[in-house]
């Protein structure tokens, strides 16, 4: 029996054959280790993201989110709903926030989400994975189940922006967000706690249509990491880590630099630590191998003390 | 669309603040803004922003508004909230930004080939054919903008990166034909084609024209 239950909004980079297919692997067996059931919404829909305001209104944008929000609440009532990548989580907390502030808008969602049989109603709680973690399980539990600690592997964690900022994780701050560092060191890894460019923003999507400016910001990320002797970069985005992982290669040939650093999510980091396998922790999904984690990986589970 | 601009122009003539408050999303901060520069050293690409927020504020109670509308800075802006967080008046300039951006588009003063403005149409367009976003399809849009030529040719330069991503199992030409999406993409479109007819109604617009009707 599963000790606690969510309604799961997945999102679209994190489905099969998608750029972040691997991340979503990692969180179902992380979950399994630490007794979470995660139930995916019914027929969720994108939220939009923060890209697409020139294509849509604003309240387009809210009725995308609404649509999740109701399909959770017919399907799953009670349940928190849990993302797991920051635009989507983000997007989620932005339309409760003006919901909650205007009636009209909250009315005109209302109107328009009837026109596919739902209806919002508000008492919604949308939260990141994270949150999850260290707020619902939080760091003692969290190093129950870790059969192998991470020894030896020193790892930036980059928190990046949209899982920090504007909302962030409670107590954290925005320019120092510890929790990402505290995940780490819980799963027996070496944290930096110098890292500099821990909340500096990838690009985001303008990685895709201004990608030299992007990776101006990719090389400073990556840089930095190498300056600390990071082996690994750890983020809880899917954007920051496609980004600072595969622009990289490009990075190397416009300007003759030899970057090679992995970048992985929170969740694979933990779910290796679980004994989670290869497959299991989703490092067979990197074009830059994370080596270190990847043997400790492969290697056989202790007994557990 | 240019009819937009026209009706505009003549409702608003010369305060250009007035329009912004009345037509932009959250442009009824802008108003708030003490030009004390945060959100430009703030900004993530504030080196490349021909004008920051702060002066984009500055401008609009200055009535440029030709200025301000065929601008490129607003579609720099990374989503960071970087600026947002850090204003000491709490405006939400990271909104007010793609607001503005926004309106620029709808009353056709955007930039011609404006990269950002490109992608976020392409990014709409292919997230609410289905309901869900399909990541090659959405590439090879974003790669071909500009034609085949050019298409090929960004395609040839990022394939490293492609074959790299395909062995990770992360890009698969599969995704060319089987797509992702909502069961209730009919009932989807539905929702959006009304949300587009509200905003037209509550903002005094004539309903753009989409495509959703399926």
């Amino acid at each position: 029996m599963a000790k606690r239950e969510y309604a799961f909004y997945p999102g679209c980079s994190s489905q099969l054959r998608g750029s972040a297919a691997n991340y979503l692997v990692s969180v179902e067996s992380m979950c399994e280790k630490l007794d979470v059931k995660m139930t995916q919404i019914p027929d969720w829909n994108c939220c939009g993201a923060s890209i697409s305001y020139a294509g849509s209104s604003e309240l387009a944008r809210h009725v995308l989110s609404a649509r999740n929000f109701a399909l959770s609440d017919k399907h799953l009532p009670g349940q928190d709903i849990v993302a797991t990548c920051a635009a989507c989580w983000l997007g989620g907390r932005e339309t409760i926030e003006k919901l909650d502030a205007s009636s009209q808008l909250l009315a005109d969602t209302n109107e328009a989400l009837k026109e596919a049989g739902l209806e919002y109603k508000p008492g919604t709680e949308i939260r990141h994975m994270v949150e999850v973690l260290v707020e619902d399980l939080g760091y003692e539990e969290l190093g129950k189940p870790v059969v192998k600690p991470l020894e030896g592997v020193k790892v930036a964690g980059y928190v990046g922006c949209q899982t920090n900022r504007p909302f962030g994780i409670a107590g954290e701050s925005f320019e120092n967000p510890m929790y990402l560092d505290k995940l780490i060191d819980t799963v027996g890894g070496e944290s930096i706690a110098k890292y500099e460019e821990k909340v500096t923003c990838c690009g985001g999507s303008l990685a895709f249509c201004e990608p030299e400016k992007a990776e101006k910001q990719i090389k400073t990320i990556v840089e930095s990491a190498y300056d600390h002797g990071a082996d690994v970069i750890c983020t809880p985005c899917p954007l920051c880590q496609a980004n600072v992982e595969v622009y990289q290669s490009e990075i190397n040939r416009k300007q003759g630099t030899k970057l090679n650093m992995p970048v992985v999510y929170y969740s694979q980091l933990l779910s290796v630590a679980y004994g989670g396998t290869l497959k299991e922790a989703g490092l067979d999904g990197h074009i830059i191998q994370p080596k270190k984690l990847q043997e400790i990986a492969v290697k056989v589970v202790p007994t557990k003390r | 669309m240019g009819d937009l601009n026209q009706q505009m122009l003549d409702k608003y003539s010369n305060n250009f603040l007035r329009e912004v408050e009345e037509k932009v999303d959250d442009g009824d901060w802008v108003k708030m803004c003490m030009q004390c520069g945060v959100c430009a050293g703030s900004c993530t690409f504030g080196p490349d922003w021909e004008h920051t927020p702060q002066k984009i504020f500055m401008m609009i109670r200055a009535g440029k508004r030709e200025a301000v509308l065929n601008s490129h800075s607003m579609w720099l802006c990374t989503s960071c909230y970087n600026c947002m967080v850090r204003c000491p008046r709490k405006l939400p300039i990271t909104h007010i930004m793609h607001g503005l951006a926004s309106y620029a588009h709808r009353l056709g003063l955007a930039p011609k080939d404006q990269p950002t403005r490109d992608f976020s149409l392409i990014f709409w367009e292919n997230s609410t054919k289905t309901g869900r976003v399909n990541e090659l399809r959405m590439t090879i849009s974003v790669y071909f903008r500009e034609g085949f030529v050019s298409g090929i040719k960004k395609m040839w330069t990022l394939r490293n990166i492609g074959r790299g991503l395909f062995f990770a199992k992360r890009l698969n030409p599969m995704e060319l034909f089987v797509s992702h999406g909502c069961k209730d993409k009919d009932g989807l479109r539905r929702a959006l084609k009304k949300a587009d007819e509200i905003e037209a109604r509550r903002r005094g617009y004539a309903v753009q024209p989409r495509g959703y009707s399926s």
